[in-house]
């Protein structure tokens, strides 16, 4: 005879698994996945294409034009009009914006420098300006303290900052911080969304077995906890389903669509590669287009890292996600993802139980979804910035937001210790919520028509079997 | 007959109030039982220990002797107040779902679904979500459910409220045809005058204490009176040594009604004898009390603190 247990987590699979909803969601997330990476290809490509172009009006005397430097989206171009004349030219012309140097300039105390721009002047576009106007200035200082062109230029070599962790071993690992945070955040964002989704449809499915009355035939069949386990358990199978199918179709369909995208992108990004050593584009003394393309090659390889033009940038990546501890990554997810969903599953099916209907679970919600929200929050923010501070120590230990937590902690690596101690503690507290999950579902789902409190469901607790 | 199933000195709290104190009971194999009493006596309560969806504090359920224990769930059908099914799903898969928890293989849960839907005329519905179907055509499906396993023991808790009049027919058939099979019925209602025809014995709950078991026909004997309904023309004597005249009517055409009862030792056929000779007997039959009467009684003797709130 095939066990209750398995019987009830069978169905509970089963039924999800041929719903015309699951169907539906399991082909579309792919499909809108790869639309919406495509998209995002699409938005970022073109905007490489274009390059801001500041129109300057030097009036200071100083020279200043030819020691601005741009980047690959930010070119200075000098004009001879007045600031006038390119003040009333300027919403017709082709430039982004119009940068004045107004006359008797002060390098030590520069001050009246304006920045006209179209609409509204982004955040980016300003600090661009600044930085080029700041080191153009610093420039000019160390020229008037007796330092020659060519000292300035070997002045100007960029330092590209290589981050590398040291462990406890000594052993010295590249690590790239997107990378690994990249990593986390995935990790992270996988755990808290299954959780979510998932322990909602098992609220939902008992609050179904409870309003339409088949609980005390079932109960009369199977114990109540392997009524809930069964349920848990099923509803898991259809959420690693329906993941497994989300992973294999988007593999699929990106696959599928990669070719083309490449194709499409590849001349648009050589484009946007090939900087500015064009002649008349841009106002740079032609002394400078080597440092120039050097520090553009860099800003590039920092901002663009993630991009498939970039092989560097990509290379880099899969060097890091391969020396990422990912044999302890793999199965510290498996155990918070399990751990994690099976703790939370009994919390939202002891809610489901103890209410009579939906509209009653808000308050009992409450307390289990916020530190869920909170292990997610601040995980993101706190933990992915500092990994290895007492927030995410504390917040790794505790058994409600270690799944969440701990996760984000471990490609950034976790003493074996903590780890061992973490999963202790998740084991413990999945016993304990499963222990309190079962005897609130055992007495409540037979309760009808009683608005249930705290101090009800604390009574629960105690009655006998 | 042995009994298949006893009830031996249940006790069963809850946190504000007491379900069942000190129950003892035994249910005949073989039997239709009534489970009587009003509502919140205590009933659902001990069907719940015999289901084993709850225990009992104290006292102890034997099932053919042996103690009651998991194995048992499956010889037991059981029909619950609260019933319901899974409406997204399909009626012959819910039923196999069903009869698979209480134990049975696939393949013959498989066959003897057919056999009842069809039996019940709804074998097209087979493949119907269960929300698609008629309240009456789910019923059908609640109580296919709940015998599909073949249990020696079913208990059906207020089987016949909710049930529209032609379904309710039909099930009683189907109940009488079962313990025509050896099956054991277990009636819970606090409808009494609903099953007092089909019960052999019942037992009386009231406020968690049992106040009367035993067979249906003993019970009533020891509740007569000894009174006799008798309808007829012409005028009855108001004093009499045999007999004391406990209601009389009269009706239009000078016919009367009258409660008649008769004083110890004497036997109807000697009032019938005087009714003969003294006016046109038209009928003349025994009162028998209604288990509602004789709950009433029993409970006005037993524990008459109770009755004017059950009354109120």
């Amino acid at each position: 005879m095939v066990s209750k247990f398995l019987l009830v987590a069978q169905r509970e699979y089963l039924t999800r698994v041929r719903k015309k909803a699951f169907i539906v969601l399991t082909l579309a997330v792919p499909l809108l996945l790869a639309g919406f990476g495509f998209f995002i290809v699409k938005i970022a490509s073109s905007d490489n294409d274009s390059t801001d172009v500041v129109e300057v009006r030097d009036d200071s005397g100083l020279n200043l034009t030819s020691r601005l430097v741009g980047t690959s989206q930010l070119r200075f171009e000098s004009t001879t009009e007045s600031l006038a004349n390119a003040k009333k030219g300027f919403q017709k012309a082709k430039h982004d914006g119009l940068l004045y140097l107004p006359a008797g300039l002060d390098v030590e105390k520069p001050a009246g420098v304006q920045f006209y721009g179209k609409g509204n002047i982004s955040l980016k576009k300003q600090l661009a300006v600044e930085t080029a106007l700041n080191k153009a200035f610093s420039e000019l200082k160390m020229q008037k303290s007796g330092l020659s062109q060519e000292q300035l230029d070997r002045l100007r070599s960029k330092v590209s900052l290589q981050t590398i962790s040291l462990d406890d071993t000594g052993k010295e690992a590249d690590s790239n911080a997107l990378a690994t945070s990249g990593m986390a955040y995935v990790l992270a964002l996988a755990i808290y969304m299954f959780i979510f989704i998932y322990g909602v449809q098992i609220m939902r499915g008992v609050g179904e077995e409870k309003s339409s009355r088949i609980m005390e035939v079932m109960l009369s069949s199977v114990k109540p906890f392997d009524l809930m386990m069964g349920k848990i358990v099923g509803i898991a199978a259809v959420g690693l389903t329906q993941f497994l199918l989300w992973g294999l179709l988007s593999f699929g369909v990106s696959s599928l669509l990669m070719p083309i995208l490449m194709r499409d992108d590849k001349p648009k990004t050589e484009v946007a590669a090939t900087p500015t050593p064009a002649p008349g584009t841009s106002a740079t003394a032609a002394a400078n287009d080597e440092p120039q393309s050097a520090a553009e090659g860099f800003d590039r390889g920092i901002s663009k890292q993630t991009e498939q033009s970039n092989p560097a940038g990509r290379f880099n990546i899969f060097k890091t996600l391969g020396d990422l501890p990912l044999g302890t990554i793999l199965f510290g997810f498996i155990v918070y993802f399990l751990g994690g969903y099976l703790l939370y599953g009994a919390l939202f099916g002891a809610v489901g139980a103890a209410v009579d209907d939906q509209t009653d679970t808000q308050q009992f919600m409450f307390p289990i979804t916020m530190p869920l929200i909170l292990s997610y929050v601040v995980g993101v923010s706190v933990i992915l910035r500092n990994p290895d501070g007492p927030v995410a120590f504390w917040m790794s230990m505790i058994p409600l937001t270690s799944p969440i937590a701990m996760v984000i902690r471990l490609p950034f690596g976790v003493p074996a210790w903590q780890l061992a101690l973490s999963i202790g503690l998740l084991i413990l507290g999945f016993i304990g919520t499963v222990w309190v999950a079962a005897r609130i579902y055992r007495v409540g789902v037979l309760m009808y028509g009683k608005k249930v409190t705290y101090k009800e469901l604390g009574k629960w607790m105690f009655y006998k079997g | 007959m042995k009994p298949i199933l006893e009830a031996i000195d249940v006790h069963k709290a809850y946190a504000n109030h007491v379900a069942l104190s000190g129950v003892s009971l035994e249910i005949p194999e073989g039997s239709i039982f009534g489970l009587l009493g009003p509502n919140g006596a205590g009933k659902t309560s001990l069907i719940r220990i015999i289901t084993q969806i709850t225990g009992a504090d104290e006292g102890e359920i034997r099932f053919r002797g042996e103690r009651l224990n998991p194995s048992h769930i499956a010889q037991i059908g059981y029909l619950p107040e609260e019933r319901g099914l899974y409406k997204k799903m399909k009626v012959g898969e819910q039923l196999l779902y069903l009869a698979r928890l209480r134990g049975l293989s696939r393949a013959d849960a498989t066959a003897r679904i057919k056999q009842w839907l069809s039996r019940f005329e709804i074998k097209e519905w087979a493949n119907k979500n269960v929300e698609d179907l008629s309240k009456g055509m789910q019923q059908k499906v609640q109580f296919i459910a709940t015998v599909l396993h073949e249990p020696k023991l079913i208990i059906l808790d207020e089987p016949f409220s909710g049930f529209d009049p032609i379904n309710a027919n039909l099930i009683k058939d189907e109940i009488l045809d079962l313990r025509k099979q050896g099956a054991t019925i277990i009636f819970s209602t606090h409808r009494m005058e609903s099953v007092e025809e089909l019960c052999d014995n019942i037992a009386l709950i009231n406020r968690s204490r049992k106040v009367l078991d035993g067979p249906i026909g003993v019970i009533r004997d020891q509740f007569k009176t000894n009174t006799y309904e008798v309808e007829g023309r012409g005028k009855l004597m108001v004093v009499h040594p045999d007999f004391e005249v406990v209601e009389q009517s009269e009706r239009e055409n000078g016919h009367f009604y009258a409660r008649v009862q008769l004083h110890a030792g004497v036997r109807p056929n000697d009032l019938l004898r005087y009714l003969i000779t003294n006016v046109e007997v038209e009928a003349f039959r025994e009162q028998i009390p209604s288990i509602n009467e004789i709950f009433i009684r029993r409970v006005r003797e037993t524990m008459p603190e109770t009755l004017v709130e059950e009354t109120a």
